[in-house]
C-alpha cells in the first residue's frame, strides 16, 4: 500500500467512523514521515495532507480581547456587539455554586472591567470560543444549497455566492459561531484565517495571543504545535455528546463551560 | 386494455413538462452553475485571495532586527509586533507611507497587566490606580523588554488588590510578612520563589487564641471554637470580619 | 448594517437575560416561519379530511369534499411563499432545485412541495372537476369558455365509463395522497425534530406533533369555511356532515394533545441538563403563548365545547355556535403552537444560561403586516377558486348553472 492509498483509506475511516478522525490523522504521520508532505504555501500543496486544528489553554488566558479585536480586523468582521466570529467568556463560580458568563469581548466598558478578589468566589477563569471546525459538522449537514462544506484540509467554509440565506445553518450549531453577515446577508463565520493559513501563516487570533493560550496546528503533522499541545496535555472538547467531533481542543476546561 | 382519452391528456402534458424541466436542468443550465466541486474550489479561490492584514511577527524582524533580539530575550519574547502595534500589512508593503501605532498611554498595558481575578496566578498583574500613578508605563518599562526597573518595594506593587481589601479590615494595620514569609527573590522572580502560607490553627491561636500576650485581637478557645475546621475556611484572612 | 437595525439589536441587547452566546442576539427565524408550517399545517390537515370520503368512503363528509380540496389547494399555492420571503437571498431560491444538498431536510422542500402540489394535489382536482369544466367550458360565455377548455385540456368525454374511470383515477391518488400529506408536514416537523443543538426542538415526537396538529387545524378550517359559505349563501348547514366531522375533531384533538402532553412530561421526566432553561423558558417567555392560548384557550376549552355540543343534546343552532367558536379557538390554538415551537426555540440560548427576546416588526418584509398578508392571501386565492369551480357537482346539461 502506498502512501497515497493509505491516506485515501484514512479518509474513508475518517468519512465513516469521525471518533477516529484525530487518531487516523497521528497514524498516517507515523507512516508517512519518510517523506513530509509539502507545507502551506508551496506550489504543491495538497489539502489531503493536511487537517488543521486548535488548541486552547484555558490557564493561559489572560483575557485581553486581542484574538477578537485581530480576528475583526483581519476578517472585516461588522465592529459591532452582534457579530463575533471569536470572543472571550468569564467564569465566574461562586462558593453557593451560583455560575455567572459574561461575555468580556462586548465593547462596553462593563463588559471589560477587571474582576476584584471576591472572597465568594470558588474560581475563575476565562474561555475562548470560537467555531469548532467540527469533522461531523451540523452546520454542512442541514445547508439546504451545500454552500457550506469541509474542505478536504478540515476547515468549513461558507460560499457567499452560493449561500441562500435561509438561517438554518445557524440553527444547528451548537455553539453559537455562526451569524448573518450584515453586509452580504449570507451565513459567516470562523474560517481559521484561512487565507493566511494557506500562506504558511498562523490564524490572526493564535498570532497575536501574548500568552500563546492557543496554539494552531496540522493534526497530520508529527511536528506542529498542536500535536504537542495534545500531547502533553488531558484536552477535551465542547459538547461531546452532541457527537460533532469538533476540532477546538480545550485543556484545562471546566465542566461548568457550555 | 384501452388507455382512457383524459389520461392520454395528462400524459401529454405531463411529458412536455417533464421534459421541458430536465432538459432545462441537463442541457440549457451551464454546468458549471450546478456542479458542486467547481462551487468549492471556487470558494476556497475566493478566500485564498482575501487579503493578509497581520503580516507575521517573522516579517517584522526582517526589519527591525534589534527590537526582535531584545524582545525575543525578554519576558515579551512570545508577544507578536502587531499585538501591541496593531496589523502592519500595508507598512510591511510600503513602510515609508504607512506607519503602525505604537502605544505610549497608561490605558494600553493594563489591558493585560491589569489586576482580574479571573486571570491566571502568577500573571504579572499591577493595579493600575495604585501602580505609580500619573506615569506612562513606558516610562520605567521599555515594552520590548518589560523587566521592572528596580525591584518593587511595597508588596503592594503587585498585591495592591489584596493591599486595598486589608486596609479596610480590621488587619489593616498588619504587614504582610507578619504571616507571610517572603524570599528576597520573590520581588524579581515571582514565580520561583513564593512566599509561605500560614499552614495551622495555631498560626493564627498565636494572636487570637486565649493564652496569647497580645491584649487587643479578640480571643476564642482554640481547642472548641470551629473545630476542625481550619480558620481561613470560615474567616478571609485579608477581611477576617467578613464572614 | 443599517442604524435601526443597530438600533434594534441593541434594544434586544438590553433585555437579555443570563447568558447568551454575542452571535445568538439576533432571532433569524421570524414570524414568516410561524406562518410556513401554520399554512402547510391547514394544506395537510384539509386533504386529510377529503381524503375521508374517498378512501374510507364516510358519505357524511361529502359536501365539505371538494371544499376540503380547493382550500389544501389555495393554501399550498401560498405555503412557500413566507418561507421565501424570508431568505437572505430569495433570488437564489433556485438553488435547493438545482442543487440541492442530499443530507438536508430543507432541501427536500422542493421535491417534497412540487410532488404535493402536482403529483397530488393538482391531479386530484382535474380528476374531479374534469366533467364539470367540460360542462362549464359547453355553457360558459366566450373568454371563460377558453379558460375551461384549456383547463380541461380539451378532453371532452363525460362519458360514464370515462367519470369512472375519474372516481377510480381519484381514489388512487387519494390512497397515495394520505401518505404524501403526511410526509409534507411530517417533513416540515422534521427540519425543527432533527436539530440536534436545539433541545427544544430536538424530538422524534415533533414531526407526529406536527401532523397531528396539522390535522387538527385543517379539519378546524374546513369547518370553519363550510359553515361561513353556508351563511354567505343562505344555505342549510348540513347538520349530519357538521356532527361527522367535529367528531373527527374532536378525536385529532385528543390525539394530539396526548402526544403533546407525552412529550411534555417526557422532558420533564428525564429531566436532562436543559430542563431548567427550558423551565424558565416557558415560566418566563412562553407564559400566555403556551400555557395560555396554546393549551387552555387552543385545546381544552374547545375539547370542553365538543363534549357539551355532542353530549348534552343541544339545539342545532346551540350546537353550530359552540362549534363555531371551538374551531375558532383551535386555530387560535394552532398558531400559537407554532408560534410556540419555532419562536420558543430561539429564545434560550444553546448554551442554556439565558434567555432572548423576539420583538416582532410591524413594518418590514418579516414583519406583522406581512405574517398578515401572508395569512390573508389564501382565502382571496381560495375566493377565486370557488368562482371558478363549483363546490357542489354540477346539474346535468339541462339544468342552468347557479
Amino acid at each position: 500500500m502506498n502512501k497515497r492509498e493509505f491516506l485515501k483509506s484514512m479518509q474513508g475511516l475518517i468519512l465513516f467512523f469521525p471518533a477516529a478522525g484525530v487518531l487516523g490523522a497521528l497514524g498516517v504521520d507515523v507512516q508517512a514521515q519518510e517523506a513530509a508532505p509539502a507545507p502551506p504555501g508551496t506550489p504543491d500543496y495538497n489539502p489531503q495532507d493536511h487537517l488543521y486544528g486548535m488548541g486552547i489553554e484555558i490557564d493561559k488566558c489572560i483575557g485581553c480581547n486581542r484574538c477578537v479585536e485581530a480576528c475583526k480586523a483581519e476578517n472585516d468582521v461588522p465592529q459591532d456587539d452582534f457579530h463575533y466570529r471569536t470572543w472571550v467568556e468569564r467564569y465566574v463560580i461562586k462558593k453557593d455554586g451560583e455560575v455567572t458568563v459574561t461575555n468580556i469581548s462586548r465593547h462596553s466598558e462593563a463588559a471589560r472591567e477587571a474582576l476584584p478578589e471576591d472572597a465568594d468566589v470558588l474560581r475563575t477563569f476565562f474561555v475562548p470560543k470560537l467555531c469548532n471546525q467540527c469533522v461531523n459538522p451540523p452546520c454542512v449537514q442541514v445547508c439546504p444549497v451545500g454552500a457550506t462544506f469541509s474542505t478536504e484540509d478540515g476547515v468549513v467554509l461558507v460560499d457567499a455566492n452560493r449561500c441562500i440565506g435561509c438561517s438554518y445553518c445557524i440553527q444547528a450549531c451548537p455553539y453559537g459561531a455562526r451569524y448573518m453577515n450584515p453586509k452580504t446577508h449570507t451565513a459567516d463565520k470562523c474560517t481559521f484565517c484561512y487565507h493566511r493559513v494557506r500562506q504558511g501563516l498562523l490564524p490572526a487570533c493564535v498570532e497575536v495571543c501574548p500568552t500563546q493560550a492557543r496554539v494552531f496546528g496540522d493534526l497530520r503533522s508529527k511536528a506542529s504545535r498542536l500535536v504537542r499541545f495534545a500531547r502533553m496535555n488531558k484536552i477535551h472538547v465542547l459538547k461531546p455528546a452532541l457527537n460533532t467531533e469538533p476540532k477546538v481542543y480545550y485543556a484545562q476546561l471546566d465542566g461548568e463551560v457550555r | 386494455m384501452k388507455i382512457p382519452e383524459q389520461v392520454k391528456r395528462l400524459l401529454v402534458v405531463n411529458a412536455v413538462l417533464v421534459g421541458t424541466a430536465l432538459a432545462i436542468r441537463f442541457y440549457v443550465i451551464p454546468k458549471d452553475l450546478v456542479s458542486t466541486e467547481v462551487h468549492r474550489s471556487t470558494t476556497v479561490e475566493r478566500e485564498l485571495a482575501k487579503p493578509v492584514k497581520f503580516a507575521g511577527s517573522e516579517t517584522c524582524v526582517v526589519c527591525h532586527e534589534d527590537e526582535g533580539t531584545t524582545k525575543g530575550k525578554s519576558f515579551h519574547r512570545s508577544l507578536s509586533c502587531e499585538g501591541c502595534h496593531g496589523p502592519a500589512s500595508g507598512h510591511a508593503a510600503d513602510p515609508g507611507a504607512i506607519k503602525p501605532p505604537a502605544p505610549r498611554d497608561r490605558k494600553f498595558c493594563p489591558v493585560c497587566h491589569a489586576y482580574d481575578a479571573s486571570r491566571p496566578t502568577g500573571f504579572p498583574q499591577i493595579n493600575p490606580t495604585a501602580h505609580n500613578p500619573l506615569k506612562a508605563c513606558i516610562e520605567c518599562h521599555n515594552p520590548h523588554d518589560p523587566s521592572p526597573p528596580e525591584t518593587p518595594r511595597a508588596c503592594s506593587a503587585c498585591h495592591a488588590q489584596i493591599e486595598r481589601t486589608k486596609a479596610v479590615s480590621s488587619h489593616a494595620l498588619l504587614d504582610c510578612t507578619t504571616c507571610h514569609v517572603t524570599p528576597e527573590l520573590h520581588k524579581t522572580s515571582p514565580r520561583t520563589a513564593l512566599p509561605s502560607k500560614p499552614q495551622s490553627r495555631e498560626f493564627c491561636a498565636t494572636c487570637h487564641g486565649n493564652d496569647s500576650k497580645q491584649k487587643d485581637p479578640p480571643k476564642v478557645d482554640i481547642t472548641t471554637h470551629g473545630t476542625p475546621y481550619l480558620c481561613w475556611q470560615c474567616h478571609y484572612p485579608h477581611l477576617p470580619e467578613g464572614r | 448594517m443599517t442604524p435601526e437595525a443597530t438600533a434594534h439589536l441593541s434594544e434586544l441587547l438590553a433585555q437579555v437575560t443570563g447568558f447568551i452566546y454575542p452571535n445568538e442576539i439576533e432571532i433569524h427565524w421570524s414570524i414568516l416561519i410561524v406562518v410556513y408550517p401554520y399554512i402547510t399545517g391547514l394544506v395537510a390537515g384539509a386533504f386529510i379530511l377529503a381524503s375521508l370520503e374517498n378512501v374510507f368512503n364516510v358519505e357524511e363528509v361529502r359536501p365539505t369534499y371538494r371544499l376540503a380540496l380547493l382550500t389544501a389547494f389555495s393554501f399550498m399555492m401560498v405555503a412557500p411563499l413566507p418561507l421565501l420571503l424570508h431568505l437572505g437571498h430569495p433570488e437564489r431560491f433556485y438553488e435547493i432545485l438545482l442543487a440541492p444538498n442530499l443530507t438536508s431536510a430543507m432541501a427536500m422542500f422542493g421535491f417534497v412541495y412540487g410532488w404535493y402540489l402536482v403529483g397530488v394535489l393538482l391531479l386530484e382536482v382535474w380528476f374531479e372537476y374534469r366533467r364539470d369544466l367540460i360542462l362549464l367550458s359547453r355553457r360558459a360565455p366566450v373568454p371563460m369558455r377558453w379558460f375551461y377548455r384549456a383547463a380541461s385540456l380539451f378532453s371532452t368525454d363525460i362519458s360514464a365509463a370515462a367519470l369512472a374511470f375519474d372516481q377510480k383515477a381519484i381514489r388512487i391518488i387519494t390512497i397515495v395522497g394520505i401518505p404524501s400529506a403526511f410526509l409534507l408536514h411530517g417533513y416540515v416537523g422534521f427540519i425543527f425534530g432533527s436539530v440536534k443543538a436545539n433541545p427544544w426542538w430536538s424530538s422524534v415526537l415533533i414531526p407526529i406533533v406536527f401532523l397531528m396538529s396539522a390535522i387538527v387545524s385543517g379539519i378546524a378550517l374546513v369547518i370553519f369555511l363550510y359553515m361561513i359559505l353556508a351563511a354567505l349563501r343562505k344555505e342549510q348547514v348540513d347538520m349530519k356532515c357538521l356532527d361527522t366531522i367535529t367528531s373527527y375533531l374532536f378525536y385529532a384533538v385528543i390525539v394530539d394533545f396526548t402526544l403533546e402532553a407525552l412529550d411534555f412530561t417526557h422532558r420533564l421526566y428525564e429531566s436532562e441538563e436543559s430542563v431548567r432553561i427550558l423551565g424558565s423558558l416557558i415560566r418566563q417567555k412562553l407564559f400566555l403563548s403556551l400555557i395560555v392560548l396554546q393549551i387552555l384557550l387552543g385545546m381544552l376549552v374547545p375539547l370542553g365545547l365538543l363534549i357539551v355540543a355532542k353530549w348534552q343534546k343541544l339545539s342545532e343552532d346551540g350546537r353550530k355556535l359552540l362549534y363555531f367558536t371551538a374551531v375558532i379557538l383551535i386555530q387560535v390554538g394552532i398558531f400559537s403552537t407554532r408560534w410556540n415551537i419555532v419562536i420558543g426555540g430561539q429564545l434560550f440560548s444553546k448554551s442554556f444560561r439565558g434567555l432572548m427576546e423576539y420583538k416582532m416588526a410591524i413594518m418590514g418584509l418579516e414583519g406583522f403586516l406581512t405574517a398578515l398578508l401572508l395569512l390573508v392571501l389564501p382565502f382571496v386565492v381560495l375566493a377565486v377558486l370557488i368562482k371558478l369551480l363549483p363546490t357542489k357537482p354540477l346539474m346535468d346539461e339541462a339544468h342552468t348553472p347557479a
